[in-house]
């Protein structure tokens, strides 16, 4: 029966052979230098934006048609008084040296002072900040917590081009809730329960209840995104051949797809995704504003409006920084997932 | 590729109109902007009236919408504020294509270096969320309607340009623009004339979804109070007045809200149902990847019963009788596999030849249990190590195949899962199905990747699929089914992704295991050397049917179906002479869903006749016991120069001399 073996079975099979076993310890060595690499191109890119994003905010004074002294102090104030407050900001410095004093104060933690209320700008933003990072937090957390359980049950329920109508009602319902924007879901639901219900209060930081109107406002949007592209990435991943060698191990299925299809399809999503989580920063300031929360968002625009341009540059610093933490998270979340994406960047 | 994009799309938009979203989408649009031309024209007095006895007004029949802190009309106020909203809205995104359009070509038109530094600093400024780039604009250009429309335009800028500047490469790289450019047209003349009109499209559908978002980020700014300024208001600036008498009426914030929200949507919505309609990727958006398979799962089919293969004393590793498999398909259920029967003894090795499309490696699935809905698995009997796999709990199941039956796949590359080390891979098959410890399966693990000849296996443990090669890879997938204690290896083209260097070593590792352990192979291949180097038993399958059931060792020269013999003769050897083209198996295989009347290899069969049409030959013993043929034909010589000519006009006439 096994007459057609005998010529392979005699060849002699060495446990080392190939090319295999010489590019071993390269290969290892490799995935550490892939991490360094990574390590060094994003802290060079964040820099890089960070640099951008000051320069930014320097500039912005600057780029202000007319004078911004006298604009936020208005056309009757006495000319020498505006010209003692140009004299204090030192915006009769030379361009490069008032760009040095901005990069020394931001170092040492001073952001400058404010035009309106003669208050150190860094003691407005500590004041303020808490407020609105435990919004986003909480709203970032929800819409995640919401959009990965959802997106996967749609991804697993819809694969193969099944439940066609489970999908378009997802689909279809998904799209809508992602257009609504944070600020009139913000109205609506203040419609709602504040108004006509009265069970949530409507305005300011007043106890946690307080904190579930605004997070809903923030999350109900980036979560419905999410949560269609994780189903579409599910959807694709479920067809990998490695989903089918789980199949064939004989996991159960919850294994095949949290453990197998789950970790693929959010590697994909999350580089959408870090762009949704970002731009949730920025929507608190229309939130902020729509329930009167003591955050940035509404010193802001109070501050845009008083012309109190040291509090805006200040403010559009932290958002910005915010932004590229939430992105840089997202990297090396990405990295950590799928070690490959560090390599598919180089 | 530009005439065939300007000749149809008249149709092809039309086509998006049909669908009920679209349908739905466009009138809505048609609506928002018929509302944006006429409602300044009809309504400005009613909405510009002062009522100073009704301030602050709920809904009433005069006022449906109640009134606003001097007593105006909300609903009217809100139908005029239209033109305004969407003049905004559609002004701002106009700045923002054409800044998108210069910066994204910039890279195209300025030169490597300096097209460099645009597309770095458009990267940059796309990690921004537009809201934030237009609060920081709104503050240089100064608050009120000009400023914002410049902030939302400036602002949306970066997204178009990455947008342009990705598709705009796309299009360089076809070969009608490289002509052009050979032929020394000009940069922006290229530009314009052969690659603006090929991005049209989707910039078109982009717009639209970017004219919607912009009308929401306007109705933002202005409801913070930094857009449209009294006496000019928009839909933001009456919901910002609006939002104040939240208590007083309602009404007064929800009707602006809702019909931006409307105008939004409308936008939204026709962007996405054109941008679906045409197949175009959206910003922000995936497309969908669908694999093929309509729903629609057909009746079983009624078929014929085949002659059941003779028994064996000792129970079969493997015991497959009329195995059939179907998918649903257009017209009805299509059936790749169509009454397979075969075992597989302890210890034998089985090869499964057959052109792509024969059914082997869906065989090789179905016995396996691995063919998802909508494909249906059908069989007379269908045993692993004499359990039956049809019924029996999913669990007793699970342990039974996760620990018997092995499965290798074709593609190294792409059958382990990325985001994982490969010795937790492995490892969990011991801890599912053996119940170790992740100690224990992890250890176990190390010492089957040192069995399939990992050097290092420890380390290698420790890795990700992407740092091993091919060949490691496959011995890997090797090591992974005897993490277990299987009593057969099914392998589906375990060498066909491999190089020629590596092949054999994996088939030594196959061997080597087969006489360790006593375990039976499956060895489904297209390549007829190596199932004849590797196996005991072939079986030849031919439009889901196996057509020869044979001994390894008669592959050469005992074959008795003319397919079988026509694939031997199609493997070069060593006297093949290089100057003469290689042979091939003449004519097309059979697709699934047209199997004709008759035997299905007639139309390219020299030796086929009235019957072979007509008649479906039935496997058969030929000769001796272990010897089975599918054919009228069996074992008749072949005309001479028949396997390299098309099937002869009368081949009745050859047939007449008898088989030795």
């Amino acid at each position: 029966m096994t007459t057609a073996n005998s010529a392979v079975a005699s060849t002699p099979a060495t446990p080392t052979s190939g090319p295999q076993a010489g590019p071993g310890g390269r290969l290892s060595s490799a995935l550490t230098h892939h991490w360094v690499r990574f390590a060094v191109r994003r802290l060079a890119r964040l820099l890089v934006s960070v640099w951008v994003l000051v320069t930014a905010s320097f500039l912005m004074i600057h780029l202000i048609p007319g004078d911004p002294v006298r604009g936020a102090m208005g056309p009757t104030a006495p000319a020498e008084l505006v010209a003692a407050r140009r004299e204090a900001l030192g915006l009769d410095d030379p361009l490069w040296v008032q760009y040095w004093d901005y990069l020394r104060g931001l170092a040492t933690g001073d952001l400058g002072t404010s035009l309106i209320s003669q208050l150190p700008v860094a003691d407005v933003v500590a004041q303020r900040l808490p407020a609105t990072v435990s919004l986003a937090a909480l709203a970032f957390l929800a819409a995640v917590t919401v959009a990965v359980p959802l997106g996967v049950t749609m991804g697993v329920l819809t694969r193969r081009g099944r439940g066609r109508r489970t999908e378009l009602a997802f689909t279809t319902s998904s799209v809508v809730l992602a257009t609504v924007p944070d600020f009139l879901l913000g109205v609506g639901l203040v419609y709602v329960f504040g108004v006509q219900l009265g069970w949530l209060p409507v305005a300011g930081n007043v106890g946690p209840e307080a904190y579930l109107l605004p997070v809903l406002s923030l999350a109900v949007g980036p979560a419905a995104i999410l949560a269609r592209i994780i189903r579409v990435e599910m959807v694709t991943v479920l067809e990998a051949d490695y989903v089918r060698t789980a199949r064939a191990k004989r996991l159960p299925a919850p294994r095949v797809y949290l453990g197998h299809a789950l970790p693929n399809a959010l590697t994909a999503a999350l580089t959408l995704g870090g762009l949704i989580l970002g731009a949730m920063v920025a929507s608190t300031v229309l939130v902020e504003n729509v329930f009167a929360w003591p955050g940035l968002g509404s010193t802001i625009v109070s501050s845009i409006l008083n012309k109190d341009y040291p509090v805006v540059q200040a403010i559009v610093l932290v958002y910005g920084v915010g932004v590229l933490l939430v992105n840089t998270t997202v990297d090396v979340v990405l990295a950590l997932l799928d070690p490959r994406s560090m390599i598919r960047e180089d | 590729m530009a005439a065939q994009r300007t000749r149809q799309p008249t149709r092809r938009w039309r086509q998006v109109v049909r669908t009920p979203l679209g349908a739905g989408a466009s009138l809505l649009m048609a609506l928002v902007l018929l509302l944006a031309l006429v409602a300044p024209m009809l309504w400005t007095d009613q909405a510009d009236a002062v009522d100073t006895g009704n301030i602050l007004a709920g809904p009433s029949a005069e006022h449906w919408a109640g009134t606003d802190n001097l007593g105006r009309d909300i609903l009217f106020r809100s139908l005029v504020a239209a033109r305004l909203s969407v003049g905004l809205a559609l002004t701002a995104t106009a700045i923002a294509i054409v800044l998108g359009l210069l910066l994204g070509t910039a890279p195209m038109l300025l030169g490597r270096r300096l097209g460099r530094l645009v597309t770095a600093s458009v990267d940059i400024a796309v990690a921004f969320p537009g809201l934030l780039l237009a609060l920081f604009f709104a503050v240089i250009f100064g608050v009120g309607a000009r400023g914002a429309v410049l902030a939302i335009g400036i602002a949306g800028a970066p997204s178009f340009a990455r947008l342009v500047h990705t598709l705009v490469a796309g299009v360089a790289a076809r070969d009608y623009v490289a002509a052009a450019r050979a032929a020394g047209v000009g940069r922006v003349r290229v530009l314009l004339r052969h690659v603006l009109p090929n991005i049209s499209e989707p910039l078109i559908v982009n717009a639209t979804i970017g004219a919607g978002g912009a009308l929401l980020s306007f109705a933002g700014l202005s409801f913070l109070g930094l857009g449209v300024q009294a006496p000019q208001y928009d839909w933001g600036r009456l919901l910002f007045d609006g939002i104040g008498a939240l208590y007083v009426n309602p009404a007064a914030a929800l009707a602006p809200g809702l019909t931006v929200l409307l105008a939004g949507l409308a936008f939204n919505l026709f962007g996405e149902s054109v941008a679906k309609g045409l197949g175009v990727a959206t910003l922000g958006h995936l497309p969908e990847r669908r694999s093929a398979g309509p729903a629609t799962s057909g009746p079983p089919t009624i078929r014929a019963e085949e002659p059941v293969v003779a028994g064996d004393d000792e129970a079969p590793v493997l015991d497959v009788r009329d195995l059939w498999v179907s998918f649903p398909g257009a017209d009805g259920p299509v059936q790749p596999v169509r009454g397979v029967s075969f075992a597989v003894r302890r210890g034998e090795a089985v090869g499964v030849v057959g052109e792509s499309g024969s059914g082997k490696s869906l065989t090789a699935l179905a016995v396996s249990r691995l063919i998802e809905e909508p494909g249906r698995v059908e069989a007379a009997r269908l045993q692993l190590l004499g359990a039956d796999l049809r019924t029996g709990s999913e669990r007793a199941q699970r342990q039974l195949l996760g620990t018997s039956l092995a499965m290798v796949f074709q593609d190294p590359m792409t059958s382990f899962n990325p985001t994982r080390r490969m010795g937790g891979q492995l490892a969990e098959v011991a801890r599912q199905h053996q119940g170790m410890t992740r100690r224990d399966a992890f250890g176990r693990a190390v010492d089957r990747l040192a069995a399939v000849r990992i050097p290092e296996a420890r380390r290698r443990a420790g890795q990700y699929p992407h740092e091993f090669s091919g060949g490691m890879r496959q011995r890997a997938m090797i090591g992974m089914g005897l993490m277990g204690s299987p009593a057969l290896i099914i392998a589906d083209e375990p060498t066909t992704a491999l190089d020629v260097t590596v092949q054999q070593q994996v088939l030594d590792l196959l061997q080597a295991i087969r006489e360790a352990d006593d375990v039976a192979l499956v060895l489904i291949s297209h390549d007829v050397t190596v199932v004849g180097e590797v196996c005991d038993r072939v079986l030849v399958m031919y439009a889901g049917r196996i057509v020869e059931d044979l001994a390894a060792a008669d592959l050469a020269t005992g074959a008795a179906h003319p397919y079988t013999r026509a694939l031997v003769a199609a493997v070069p050897d060593m006297e093949t002479d290089l100057e003469q083209p290689l042979a091939v198996v003449p004519g097309r295989p059979v697709a699934p869903g047209e199997v004709p009347a008759g035997c299905a290899y007639a139309a390219r069969c020299p030796l086929a006749d009235d019957r072979c049409r007509a008649e479906d030959p039935q496997l058969a013993s030929f000769e001796t016991p272990d010897h089975r043929v599918a054919c009228w034909h069996a074992g008749e010589p072949i005309p001479v120069d028949g396997p390299r000519e098309p099937a002869p006009v009368d081949p009745v006439e050859l047939v007449e001399v008898d088989a030795p």
